[in-house]
Formats: C-alpha cells, sequence, structure tokens
C-alpha cells in the first residue's frame, strides 16, 4: 500500500514538471516581459530604464530556457524557466507581479474557499443522493419521469442565470442576506447563505439524474433480484444492497474532487465578492498576473493529482476486493 | 438508516440562518457589517482594485490616492472649498515661494524672465510638533535601541499583520523626512513613476539615481539614503529643508502637494527592509507610515481596508472660508471644529458592480459613483438639460455631486502620418472636416449619459486660460448661434473636404474612398456599438474608417512607435494648472521621437516658443494672451478632435455630509461628517425582509412531496399484494 | 446595390466541412445495419425526435447566418441605413430586425421609449413624457388605444400563419408516409393521432406546430413591434439572441470536431500500440487533464489575443478577428476537452485488440494502419458519436461562463454570454429591464435542453452503460 502510493507520488513529478513547461510556454508567449513590466508600472511618465529595473528585480530580464552568456550548469539555471519552475515544487511561489508574497495570499484566501465549497459539496452530495435515493424507489411512476425531466430542465439553465436570479431575488425582493461579501466568525453564516444555497441548486439537476442512472443501473443487477426474492422491502433493498454497492462509483465521482475545495469556484466567488483561490485567480487572469495564474496551476493540477490518489486508496476502503498494487 | 427529505433539511439550513441572524437584534438581517460597529461615526465605502502601490514614491493613481492622501502629509495641499483651486501650506507653516538664481549664483527678482533661471529654491519651513503614527518602526528601547530594527527572518515569520507586533513608538516629522523621500525617488528599486520627469528639474536626482544604481543596485537590503549628499533636497535644520530645481517651473509647487513629496521616515525604511519582511507582505506598499488624519490598521485587500483615526493627530480646524455659495449649501456648518469628524473608514472590495449598486440603494455604502448602467435608475435631465436626480432617489434623500473633471478626453491624429498628419494644408482641412463630423455632443448623450462638456481646445473648465461663452468656442469646428455654440453643418465638412482634395471622400489617386485606419482598444459590448458609431461618423463624409482592434499593451505600443494613425486618448491633470494640458501639444514632448506625452507628435515652432514663455509667467493677462494664441494655433491645425471633458457623478446618502467634490485633493475624508443614527434608522427602514415568498416555497416543496409518497405507498401496497 | 461578394469566415468553411461529414455519416449509416439499428431506435423516441427537431431549426438558422457575403465598394453608401461590412444571408431574411435601431432601451412591444425624455412639443415648450419609438409602433396613431387590439390582431394572424404553414407540413408528411405504406390517408393520420405511427409523428408534427406559431407571430409582429424589446444603445434584442445561436451552435460543435482528430487518432494509437507510444499518449493527456481547464483556457485565450495584434494587419476587420477569436476558443476548449474521450478510447482500442478478429487479420500480416482504419475505427464510432453530442450542451453553457470571465468569444461578436454580460446590472435598474437576460435565458435553455434531451435518446440507443463520458 505504502510502496504504491510512493509510486504514484513520483509518477506525479513529471506530470508536474509537464503542466510547468505548459503553462510556461503559453504565458511568456502571451506577453513578453515588456508588457508584463508596462502593464505593472501604469502608463504616465513611464521610461524605458524603470521597465528595464521592472524586469531585473524580478529576474525576467534573463533568457527564458538558455543563457548563452553563462557557463556550465548556470547555461539552464540562469533562466527565468528554470528559476521559476524548481521554486514552485518547493512550494516557494515567490512574490505576485504586484508584489505581494503569494504563498501567504494562498494561505489566506483558502479558508474563505473551504467555506463555502465545503458544505456546498455535502449539501449537494445529501441532497441528490436523497432525491435520487426516493426517484429510483418511485421508478417507472408519472414522478420519476417529471422528476428527470424537470432534472435536465435544470441542467440546461447557466450557472449564470442561477446566480443573477439569486441576487436580485436577495437583492431587490427578501432583502434577507446580504448580497455579496464576506466576514470571518460567526457572521460568515449570513454571507454563505446565498452563494451556498445557489451552487447547491445551480448542481442538483446534474447530481441527481447522475445517482439516478447510478441506482437504476445497480438495482437491474442479479443481487438485488436475489435480495428481493428473499422478500426484503424495497426500501431495505435500496438501502442496504443497492446504496452499498454504488458507492465504488460515487467514490470516484466525489473523491477527486475533494482536494480541489480548496481551489474554491471561480464564478461563485467573483460574483458573492468571496476573498477565495477562486476569486483570486479571476483577478490574476484579468490583471495578467503571470506568477499567480501559474502558482494556481500548479496547485490545481497538484491537489488534481492527490485527489486521484486518494480515489484509489479509498477505493481499497470502500471494497475490500479491491488490491492495490 | 433514516435520510432527511430534502425539505426537512431545507428547514433546518432555514432555522439555523435564521437563529444566526436573529442574533444581531435590530440590525437588518442583511447588514453586511458586524453589530458592534452600528451607531459608530464610520465611513462606509467600497474599492474596485486592491491598491498596488501605498508607497507614496510609487502611488499615482486614483484608486490608490484615496487611501494615500487620507495617511500621508505633503508640505502643501489644495484649499477644501476655494475654486478656482488654491494651495494652502499643510505641514509647511507657509507657502514656499520659489528664489531665483542665475548661473553665476546671483538673485533674480520673481518676474525675471526664464531663460535667465539656472536655478530655482524652494525653502519650506515645518511646522513642530507634528507626530508620526504609532508604528512598530519607532518602537524604541529605554537605551535608545530599537525593539524592530535587527530581526531574524523567524522573528518575522511569526508576524501576520503589523499588529503583532506589540510595541509600537512615534516621533516629531522633521526636515529629514522630506528630504529622504525625494532621495527615495532616486532608489533604484523603487521605481517611482516620476523619476523620469522629476529628474529634469530637481537638481542633481539623475545624477544622484545613477550613483545609488553603482553603489546599491545589488542591495536589495536596507538602502541608507541619508548616507547621500544631494544638491537637490537639503536640511537646513531640524524644521527646514531647501529643493533645488534646474530651471523657472512655478509648476513645481503643485508638485509639493502630490504624495511624491511627503514624508517617509527612514526607520520605515529601515524596518520593512529587514529578511522575511517582503515574504509577509510587510512593505510600505501595504502598510503605509504617515502624519495624516488617518492610518491604516487593516489592509486586507482581498476583503477590506480598514482607515481609523491617527491617535497623534494635531488636529486642523475646518476651513472657515469657501467658495460664494458654500454658506448656503451648509459647507461651512463645521467651519473651526477641529478635524477630523469621522473616526474609522471602511473600503470593502467589490468587484461586481451589481452588489455595489445594492448595497448603496439598501443604504451599506454612504457613496456611490454613477454608473452608465445605473444612470437612468438615478438620474435624469430636467427642462434645461440640467442633471437631476430621479423620484425614487429623492425620496431616498440621496445627493447628486457632480464636477467637470479636470481632464480631457480627445481623439488623436498621428501627425507623423502621411495621409492625416503634416503641416500640409490638405492635411489640415481634412483633419478640419472631420472635426465637424465627428459629433461629439452625440457621443456624450449616447456613450456617457450627457456626462461630458464637449471641448473646444484642450484646456478644461476650472483651469486658469478656459474661456466660456461666445469667446471660447472653437470656431474651426462651431458657430456661434442664439446664445450657445452650434456645430457647424455637414455640408461645411464635405466643402472642406472638397478643398482638401477629397471630393465626396474620395482619394483622387485611386477613385475609391479615402481609408483611414483608427486604432482601438477592445471593449466589452458597448465599445462595439461605440467603434460603430464612430464608424458613421466618418462614412457622413464619405471616408471609410477601417477599425484596428488591439489590446491595451499594444494600442500603447504603437501610440508609442507612432504608428497609429487616429486614435483616442485621454489625460488627468496632475495639477490645476494650463501647462498640464498644453505640454501634451509640446513638441519636444513628442511621444515617437522623445518619449514624451504629446501623443499626436504634433510640433509647431510658434507654438512651442510661447509655450516656454507661457510656462514661467504667473496667471495673468500676458498669460492669458499667451494661451489664447496657442489654442488659436492648435484649433487651426486640429492635431486633435478636442473631444469632450468628462464630468464626474457622484451619489451620496443623506448622512453623509460636506461632500462638496475637490478633484484635485485626495485627503477629502478629513472634512466628511457622518449621520450615523439617521444612517441605522434608514437602513432598517429600508431593509425589512420580506418571508412569506419562502413560506410558499416551502408549501410548494412539501405539496410535490406529498403525491410522491402516495404513489410510493401505492406501489408498497401493489407489490405486498 | 452592384454587386455581391461571397465571404468565406473560417469558422464558415469548418460549419459546412461538418455539415458534410454529417450528411456523409448520414448516408454511410444508412447503409449499415449496425449504424442503421440504434439510429432507429432513436427515431422511435418521441422527446427525442421533438428535441432533433428544434434542434434542425437551430441548425437551420446557423446555417443561414454563415452563408456570409460583402456588399461590393463601389455602392459608396450601401443601401438604406447603416450597412455592417459583412452580412450573411440571415441578415438579409431579417432586415426589418437589424436596420430598426431605437436610441436606447425599449420594453417588449413598446411603442414608446423606456424612460421618460424632454421632448419639445408643437408650441415650442419643452415636457417630460415618454418618446415615441423610430421604429417600435410606428404604425400606431395612437399607441394607448391602438396598440392592444393591433397586437391581438396581428397574433391570429400569426397563428392563423402558423397553423397554415403547420398544416401543409403535416398534410406533406401524411400523404408521403400514405403512399409509402400504401394505405389510405386517412388511416395513416388517425394511426399519427393515435401516436401508432412508427416513427413519433405526433410528437415531431405538435413540435412544428408550436415552432411554426411562433415563428408565424413573429413574422406578424417582428416587423412592427421589438418582440424582446431593446437594448441600452436600442439594438433589436431578438436579433441578437437570433444571431446568438450560430456561435452557441458553433462552439457546440466545432470544438468537437476540432478535438476528434487527436482523441481518435491517440488513443487508437495509444491503446493498440501499447508500449513506450501508450506511455507518451498516457503522459501528455494525463498532464493536460491535471490543469484545470479554466486556467488553461484562459492562458490561451491570452495568448491568441497578442498573437493577434502582433498580426493585425491580416485580421484588421472587426468581423474577421472575431470569428479567429471563435475558431481560436474553439481550438482551445477542443484542446481541453479532448482528454476524457482519448482515455476511453484508449480502453476501448486496448479491448478490441485481444478480439479474435483482429487477431487473426494481424496474423494474417495486414498492416497496423489498415486494421485500425478497417477494423478498429468502425468499432469505436459510436462512442465518438455519443461524446459529440453529449458535450454539445456543456460547451453552449461554457461559452457564457467564459464570456463572463473576459475569456470567451469577442465582446463584438454576437453570443448569448455577451448579452448576459451585457445586460448583468439591468436587474437593478427601476423599472426593471428584463428583456435582454429573459431572449438570452430563452434561447440558450431551449437549444441546452433539446440538446440534452436529444443526446440522452442517442446515448440509450446506441449504449447506456456510457454515461461515463459525461
Amino acid at each position: 500500500m505504502s510502496a504504491y502510493i510512493a509510486r504514484r507520488v513520483l509518477y506525479a513529478l513529471p506530470i508536474l514538471l509537464g503542466v510547468n513547461v505548459i503553462t510556461f510556454f503559453l504565458f511568456f508567449v502571451v506577453n513578453s516581459p515588456d508588457d508584463m513590466a508596462r502593464l505593472h508600472l501604469g502608463n504616465k511618465h513611464v521610461t524605458a530604464q524603470a521597465v528595464e529595473n521592472w524586469k531585473a528585480e524580478r529576474g525576467y530580464d534573463k533568457p527564458l530556457l538558455w543563457n548563452a552568456e553563462q557557463h556550465g550548469v548556470q547555461r539552464v539555471t540562469d533562466t527565468i524557466f528554470y528559476r521559476n519552475t524548481v521554486k514552485l515544487f518547493l512550494f516557494k511561489f515567490g512574490q505576485s507581479d504586484s508584489g505581494r508574497d503569494i504563498a501567504f495570499d494562498i494561505s489566506q484566501r483558502m479558508v474563505p474557499s473551504l467555506v463555502v465549497t465545503l458544505p456546498v459539496f455535502v449539501l449537494e452530495l445529501l441532497l441528490t443522493i436523497t432525491l435520487a435515493l426516493s426517484i429510483a424507489l418511485l421508478r417507472g411512476t408519472y414522478f420519476d419521469t417529471w422528476a428527470v425531466i424537470v432534472c435536465v430542465a435544470m441542467m440546461s439553465i447557466s450557472l449564470l442565470f442561477y446566480i443573477i436570479g439569486g441576487q436580485f431575488l436577495m437583492g431587490k425582493l427578501l432583502r434577507l442576506v446580504p448580497i455579496s461579501g464576506f466576514d470571518g466568525g460567526s457572521a460568515v453564516v449570513k454571507f454563505i447563505a446565498l452563494p451556498v444555497l445557489v451552487s447547491v441548486v445551480a448542481g442538483l439537476g446534474f447530481g441527481t439524474r447522475w445517482y439516478r442512472t447510478l441506482f437504476l443501473e445497480e438495482i437491474q443487477r442479479d443481487y438485488v433480484r436475489t435480495a428481493r426474492a428473499k422478500g426484503l422491502s424495497e426500501r431495505g433493498v435500496l438501502f442496504k444492497h443497492v446504496l452499498r454497492n454504488a458507492l465504488i462509483p460515487i467514490l470516484t465521482g466525489v473523491v477527486v474532487i475533494l482536494p480541489t475545495l480548496f481551489i474554491g469556484n471561480l464564478i461563485i466567488e467573483a460574483f458573492f465578492g468571496i476573498p477565495g483561490l477562486g476569486s483570486y485567480t479571476i483577478e490574476a487572469i484579468q490583471s495578467q498576473d503571470f506568477a499567480i495564474v501559474r502558482a494556481m496551476v500548479f496547485l490545481g493540477s497538484l491537489l488534481y493529482i492527490a485527489g486521484l490518489i486518494l480515489t484509489d486508496i479509498s477505493y481499497t476502503l470502500a471494497d475490500p476486493r479491491v488490491r492495490l498494487t | 438508516m433514516r435520510f432527511l427529505p430534502p425539505t426537512v433539511l431545507a428547514t433546518v439550513c432555514l432555522v439555523m440562518l435564521a437563529a444566526s441572524i436573529a442574533g444581531c437584534g435590530e440590525q437588518p438581517w442583511n447588514d453586511p457589517y458586524r453589530a458592534a460597529d452600528a451607531g459608530r461615526a464610520i465611513f462606509y465605502g467600497a474599492f474596485a482594485e486592491r491598491p498596488k502601490h501605498l508607497d507614496p514614491v510609487s502611488s499615482y493613481s486614483e484608486n490608490e490616492a484615496q487611501f494615500t492622501g487620507q495617511i500621508y502629509e505633503p508640505v502643501v495641499q489644495y484649499h477644501f472649498l476655494k475654486r478656482p483651486y488654491q494651495l494652502v501650506p499643510l505641514t509647511a507653516t507657509a507657502l514656499p515661494e520659489p528664489r531665483y538664481y542665475d548661473k553665476d549664483g546671483f538673485e533674480l527678482p520673481a518676474d525675471a524672465p526664464a531663460e535667465n533661471v539656472a536655478q530655482a529654491v524652494y525653502r519650506v519651513t515645518l511646522k513642530r510638533g507634528i507626530l508620526f503614527q504609532p508604528h512598530p518602526a519607532f518602537a524604541q528601547r529605554s537605551d535608545g535601541r530599537y525593539y524592530y530594527h535587527h530581526l531574524t527572518r523567524e522573528e518575522v515569520a511569526t508576524r501576520a499583520t503589523l499588529a503583532d507586533f506589540t510595541h509600537s513608538g512615534s516621533r516629531e516629522l522633521t526636515a529629514d523626512d522630506y528630504v529622504y523621500e525625494i532621495k527615495r525617488l532616486a532608489h533604484p528599486h523603487l521605481h517611482s513613476p516620476v523619476a523620469g520627469l522629476m529628474g529634469k528639474y530637481i537638481k542633481g536626482l539623475t545624477a544622484l539615481a545613477e550613483r545609488l544604481r553603482a553603489a546599491e543596485g545589488g542591495n536589495h537590503g536596507f538602502v541608507d539614503l541619508r548616507k547621500y549628499d544631494f544638491d537637490g533636497a537639503r536640511v537646513i535644520d531640524r524644521y527646514t529643508f531647501e529643493i533645488r530645481i534646474t530651471e523657472k517651473y512655478p509648476q513645481f509647487r503643485y508638485w509639493l502637494a502630490m504624495s511624491f513629496f511627503a514624508p517617509v521616515p527612514w526607520e520605515a525604511d529601515s524596518f520593512y527592509a529587514q529578511p522575511g519582511m517582503k515574504e509577509r507582505n510587510f512593505t510600505l506598499d501595504w502598510y503605509p507610515v504617515g502624519t495624516g488624519p488617518y492610518m491604516l490598521t487593516e489592509n486586507n485587500p482581498n476583503r477590506r481596508m480598514v482607515l481609523e483615526r491617527n491617535p497623534n493627530f494635531r488636529g486642523e480646524p475646518y476651513p472657515d472660508r469657501g467658495a460664494p455659495g458654500d454658506a448656503v449649501a451648509g459647507m461651512l456648518r463645521m467651519a473651526g471644529k477641529t478635524m477630523p469628524f469621522i473616526d474609522v473608514a471602511y473600503y470593502s472590495l467589490e468587484k461586481e458592480e451589481i452588489p455595489q449598486w445594492t448595497k448603496f440603494l439598501q443604504g451599506y455604502y454612504d457613496v456611490a459613483a454613477v454608473l452608465p448602467d445605473s444612470f437612468d435608475q438615478a438620474i435624469q435631465f430636467g427642462m434645461k438639460g440640467e442633471a437631476e436626480l430621479t423620484p425614487s432617489m429623492q425620496d431616498k434623500g440621496v445627493k447628486l455631486v457632480t464636477a467637470v473633471e479636470q481632464a480631457t478626453s480627445y481623439m488623436g491624429f498621428n501627425m507623423a502620418d502621411p495621409v492625416v498628419g503634416g503641416d500640409s494644408e490638405r492635411a489640415r482641412l481634412l483633419r478640419q472636416s472631420i472635426a465637424i463630423a465627428v459629433d461629439f455632443e452625440e457621443l456624450i448623450s449616447i456613450f456617457a449619459n450627457g456626462r461630458g462638456v464637449p471641448a473646444h481646445g484642450p484646456i478644461p473648465p476650472e483651469i486658469f486660460g478656459y474661456r466660456a461663452g461666445q469667446s471660447g468656442i472653437n470656431p474651426y469646428v462651431y458657430e456661434w448661434r442664439s446664445g450657445h455654440a452650434a456645430r457647424r453643418s455637414l455640408d461645411d465638412a464635405r466643402a472642406l473636404l472638397r478643398e482638401a482634395g477629397y471630393a465626396d471622400g474620395r482619394d483622387p489617386a485611386t477613385g475609391q474612398p479615402l481609408t483611414l485606419y483608427y486604432e482601438a482598444i477592445s471593449g466589452g459590448p458597448s465599445g462595439k456599438a461605440q467603434l460603430n458609431w464612430y464608424r458613421k461618423q466618418f462614412e457622413k463624409l464619405g471616408l471609410q474608417l477601417v477599425i484596428r482592434v488591439t489590446d491595451y499593451n499594444r494600442f500603447q505600443e504603437k501610440v508609442r512607435e507612432g504608428t497609429a494613425q487616429i486614435f483616442s486618448w485621454g489625460w488627468n491633470a496632475d495639477y490645476p494648472d494650463p501647462e498640464n494640458f498644453l505640454f501634451l501639444l509640446y513638441g519636444p514632448n513628442g511621444k515617437s521621437k522623445y518619449g514624451g506625452e504629446n501623443a499626436s507628435n504634433y510640433h509647431n515652432e510658434e507654438f512651442d516658443q510661447l509655450y516656454v514663455r507661457m510656462r514661467a509667467l504667473p496667471n495673468g493677462a500676458e498669460r492669458q494672451r499667451l494661451i489664447d494664441r496657442m489654442v488659436e494655433i492648435v484649433r487651426r491645425d486640429s492635431p486633435w478632435l478636442w473631444g469632450f471633458h468628462p464630468m464626474a457623478y457622484a451619489l451620496n446618502h443623506a448622512w453623509y455630509g460636506n461632500s462638496k467634490p475637490n478633484l484635485m485633493a485626495r485627503n477629502t475624508l478629513k472634512y466628511k461628517t457622518v449621520d450615523a443614527d439617521l444612517r441605522a434608522r434608514l437602513q432598517r427602514e429600508w431593509n425589512r425582509p420580506l418571508l412569506w415568498p419562502l413560506a410558499i416555497v416551502l408549501l410548494v416543496l412539501i405539496g410535490s412531496v406529498i403525491p410522491a409518497w402516495r404513489s410510493y405507498r401505492a406501489r408498497q401496497r401493489a407489490t405486498a399484494r | 446595390m452592384s454587386g455581391i461578394e461571397p465571404v468565406l469566415l473560417k469558422t464558415d468553411v469548418l460549419f459546412f466541412v461538418l455539415i458534410a461529414a454529417m450528411v456523409a455519416y448520414g448516408s454511410y449509416a444508412r447503409r449499415h445495419e449496425h449504424l442503421r439499428a440504434p439510429w432507429r431506435q432513436v427515431a422511435r423516441q418521441p422527446l427525442g425526435m421533438a428535441a432533433a427537431v428544434v434542434l434542425a431549426i437551430y441548425l437551420a438558422i446557423a446555417f443561414l447566418d454563415s452563408l456570409h457575403f460583402r456588399a461590393s465598394a463601389s455602392a459608396p453608401h450601401g443601401g438604406a441605413g447603416y450597412s455592417h461590412d459583412l452580412n450573411s444571408v440571415f441578415d438579409v431574411l431579417v432586415t426589418p430586425l437589424r436596420d430598426s435601431v431605437e436610441r436606447t432601451y425599449s420594453a417588449p412591444f413598446a411603442a414608446e421609449a423606456y424612460a421618460k425624455e424632454i421632448v419639445e412639443l408643437a408650441d415650442g415648450s419643452n415636457s417630460r413624457a415618454y418618446p415615441r419609438l423610430e421604429h417600435g409602433g410606428v404604425h400606431l396613431r395612437d399607441p394607448a388605444s391602438e396598440r392592444g387590439p393591433d397586437i391581438a390582431a396581428r397574433l391570429i394572424g400569426g397563428i392563423l400563419l402558423g397553423l397554415a404553414l403547420a398544416s401543409a407540413l403535416a398534410a406533406l408528411v401524411v400523404a408521403v408516409c400514405a403512399r409509402r405504406a400504401r394505405m389510405p390517408w386517412q388511416a395513416v393520420a388517425l394511426g399519427m393521432l393515435r401516436g401508432e405511427s412508427p416513427l413519433p409523428w405526433r410528437a415531431i408534427l405538435g413540435t412544428v406546430l408550436a415552432i411554426s406559431l411562433l415563428f408565424g407571430c413573429a413574422v406578424e409582429l417582428a416587423p412592427y413591434y421589438h418582440v424582446f424589446g431593446t437594448d441600452q444603445v436600442g439594438n433589436d434584442v431578438l436579433y441578437q439572441a437570433l444571431k446568438s445561436i450560430r456561435t452557441g451552435l458553433l462552439i457546440g460543435t466545432l470544438t468537437t470536431l476540432v478535438m476528434l482528430p487527436f482523441a481518435v487518432v491517440l488513443g487508437l494509437v495509444a491503446g493498440y500500440f501499447g508500449g513506450w507510444v501508450d506511455d507518451v499518449i498516457q503522459y501528455l493527456y494525463t498532464t493536460l487533464s491535471s490543469i484545470p481547464g479554466v486556467l488553461l483556457v484562459a492562458a490561451a485565450a491570452l495568448m491568441l489575443e497578442v498573437y493577434m495584434s502582433r498580426h493585425a494587419d491580416a485580421y484588421g476587420s472587426l468581423a474577421a478577428r472575431a470569428d479567429l477569436r471563435l475558431l481560436a476558443l474553439c481550438i482551445i476548449l477542443g484542446v481541453t476537452t479532448w482528454t476524457g474521450l482519448c482515455r476511453y478510447l484508449r480502453g476501448e482500442a486496448l479491448k478490441l485488440r485481444a478480439v479474435d478478429f483482429i487477431e487473426a487479420a494481424r496474423a494474417f500480416g495486414v498492416s497496423n494502419g489498415k486494421i485500425l482504419a478497417r477494423h478498429i475505427l468502425p468499432n469505436i464510432m459510436h462512442i465518438v458519436m455519443i461524446s459529440i453530442v453529449l458535450d454539445f450542451s456543456g460547451l453552449v453553457l461554457a461559452e457564457a461562463v467564459l464570456t463572463y470571465i473576459d475569456i470567451g468569444v469577442d465582446p463584438s461578436m454576437e453570443s448569448w454570454g455577451n448579452m448576459i454580460n451585457g445586460a448583468r446590472l439591468e436587474l437593478a435598474r427601476e423599472p426593471v429591464v428584463w428583456w435582454s437576460l429573459g431572449a438570452a435565458f430563452v434561447l440558450m435553455f431551449a437549444l441546452v435542453l433539446a440538446a440534452n434531451i436529444f443526446a440522452d435518446a442517442v446515448r440509450d440507443a446506441f449504449d447506456p452503460r456510457l454515461r461515463d463520458l459525461e
């Protein structure tokens, strides 16, 4: 087991390196360091000297990949790519282009992201599984047909409409909670109520339908028929057997997401003014802050890979038959 | 094993929510602030973009000035009420007057011609007893050693915010602090945006920058600028210092009111330069140190920034005299009382316009800018076309504040371009003709909701040299008809075009419509409409306008390289002097050749000569005469379509007092008042929660569960049978 | 106007290629029973077929909107009103919608502006009133009293027109079916009404009826009123919403078209050959898929901006630029979404490699390329098929979200994302301006809903187990 995990972790390294190479090329083709300097220095009275200074300060005055002026190993190490990439692997994200320490900001912003994504995740899972089970219980009735139609309809609405609608309802009509913002402590409840509600509702259609198909597939299997033949009640069959056996496919979908909860939801956070990592990323994209976006890409990939490894491990826990070698 | 049905879950959530909110007592449910703050003299504002620099040496943009203006105190400030704008002393005992010397060091009279002046000296004497805000950088042990100037990386790493440094201290403001900051303009790592410009004026600044780069270029730690001798700024005694500039430049006094010339204590630089500080965001950019009425106590640009009253602030009386009409408008109610009046200012991060506007309407922000999208809701135009509030806003007691910005938004021709540029009669007539055709009045009304004043020249209203009324119109584009300026007819424009040789807009060389190129910055959906509008304006003359859309960086590059043909650009005044606008057309400021701010690369001998003379003159009849002539020259040459001067509209709630707009002063928070009780009352009134729709939702949910339950029972019975 | 010069934008070309591919696939599927059977099963699902009708309408509009042409430059003022550089056949068909531009907002079916303005009265004095619109309801003399009856009359006209259209179509269908089945038409019609026909004609014709009613009403009303009102700069919202169809559809389809070659070739090669090829390809898609999609799209979109401004002369015109950006968005989205399908195809190819007939083929010395093309490819086509259909709706929704964070289609291009983005603040107005959002919502919802339903039908018919592709 531990050997397996160790191997998986090692295998993740080249992937992360690949991620870095891709983002590095994307970004240095996008903006020459000159562009970045001008973007960040503002536009009144900027001299060429100021641009040079800015670049030198961030090490952007070095060659991208190959430093011909240096000797030996330094030809590779004294470049923008090497200097920026190696640091990421040590979680030294360095300074953002606007001069703030990225690791510090990330650590600060992780909490608000989690405060929103975690309740959404839990509520969503509970609600969709409950609903899907009830629909599975009523399969073949009109209720089932209509539930599926409602689910598909709910899936067909853009998240943007859910958000705009939710804010309109709260801001203009009901006045129950602040329509955006964030605060620590107990006051957090009133700020996250609306974003959580909106995200849960927006994901309801897809989730419910997904679990419904999953359960129905499970119901059609032989062991369920056997159980029913033994005289187990429908409810007993569903909860005891179906739910248990559906656990593996549920886990596949769920565990992968767990680590990425840290990253937060880009759109929700931007709309509701949640100072989490999602809005951090959007701001970085909009201000073309290369350093932050690259750090976030790295972090995102890292968490995703962590999710994959976690999934494998959770398999063994959920189903003792699965052996990891 | 039982699962909670969704309705039960929803109810539980609601009850939890209600319980958490009910704990807040009288506070409205949707109040985004803490209950403990209710009733305090707090100002609530918003910021859309986190300020990048709060270090006075690099802070230049408006959203940064919102904070730096309250914290730092330059030696002079703009009078809050008087118009035209006027400088008054802030930390200085009197307005610094320059003394002029020729190249041999002999003093010259104040009206000496500019060419004789080799040196101008500004001597500033400071008020005594001004203290810096409490800050750990000043904290000293009893033996005089500093608590926090020799920290290790590990010691710094244990602290998350500045408040985690338990000791703090203060110190009296001295002349040293101002001189230190002026030297910082040349600091190799601070990249002051005005370093290049000031290097042209302040004696030896460029040389100092060179010396510093050579000596300290590799030093990323504390650069002790006190060690460096500097001719440009010298301490005379504890409270007096001198600044030397190399020419007669009367506008320099306006620079003295900007944050670039605010005091910075060396202790702060030494404190922040310690290892590990930058990693924790402990920098002057994030935790400024000043002598002003407020200090930044919380800087979380991800959420909010909080200014609190500086306990060491000496107190300053509210002005007792203002412009005519100020007394009637209630601006002098606080005359003579000690400022500041507001204890705390909360600025919340608000990136989206909907929440910001909604919260303003709910009373949770004291002020709001009028955005294009909320414009109709807030403002309507009166019988004479004047802006007034809509009835719904009036009911709320909202006040509208308008002011013409000290800015200009123009459409420029690149004078180096072979088609539209140059001094030829053909090109001039073409430009004049286009100037008539592009109807900026329409542009203002469609795209700016009428928030602008059509420009007749480079100088905006309220700046010396601006002429209003009939004498101020641009005769090449307008004519005076029944009491107001009316745009000349398209026929005039077509006649000019014909005279230029482009009859019906056709290029005689090809017989095809003349094609011109407009450089645009890609913008939102309304940007597209605006571009189409531009194209229509040119089409009126039969000219074809090809629009080339690029991003902002690329756009700037094109203008910088002089490859753009026609483009839109704007300028915000640094200070209220015509020089700050006319220099945009001064030949030696040409953008593509000299990297200056003359984006059109306009060059006219006579204009340039007049400019040099005008610059050195005090405001008066002679200066006005020169300006009139200069304006006439550029109107005729028409290197710009003069465009318009934008207007700032702001909405203030009834409880927010002394809200006279001052477009030059940045330190205006100290003048403002807030009636917290009125605010609390109105907030409650406007934010009564509405619960019955929730009940309906709940009913519907339950209603949908019952038939489901029924059919489940029915099936159970069926299988049981 | 003297000359008309057809213009083929890059996305037009790809779109036509796509349609040609669909037609080719259709005729191929007709001739092969293993493809024909599942399609026949799709055709038997009433809901799926109703959705197919809706999709067909959308496709037709997008097709018409992709036939671009430019009025030649010798006509200096480009005919009536102000002409855009580039027009499509669809633009010509809806000319009244395109040209009736008001000054600013107006509500659906309004004859007067949305906000009061100062108007000069006949006697020279000013008064604050709602000014009449320039196009909406200009034929009415007194809107207050005439508007209701006028709309009602036109609605009835529209309904009649719709009924006529639908019945003509129905009659045609009945006649053809009766002829094929060699049955009297009454029996055939009755069978359809009872839902007993082999194809669910009741659902199909029902949908056709609904659409023709909408169409009829639109034809009657749109030239006289702004059915969905006008936006901030006075453009007809219905026109924008309809123009957005092409954008949405193109993103939904071209993305898959662009990514297909990668996914299919790499997936098959990896699965079939195994070994180091497999390792490299697996590494490639694992790496790509572990980058958060939005970030990859953002980075690539920014890169494109710069590329285009560096080559500004080639993409000088607004339309060409917007088009290139749309295409690039498709490519970028394609690059970020191909990994899922690739992984799946690799697995399939791995399985198929071990199947008897392929091992036999290999034993006979048939070349690898031939085996891949002749034996493996046809056996995985249905997976490709399903993934195309399943991805579609997600991509249409993604466009709106990406456009919201400024990395979607060009702001100058009509798209639902841009409409939503531009209209975000309108709900905060008083009175509420809901129509831009409403129009985008309705048209987008209809498309995505139809696509989702159709996708379900297709998947159920081909392979219900393929839910993992979602």
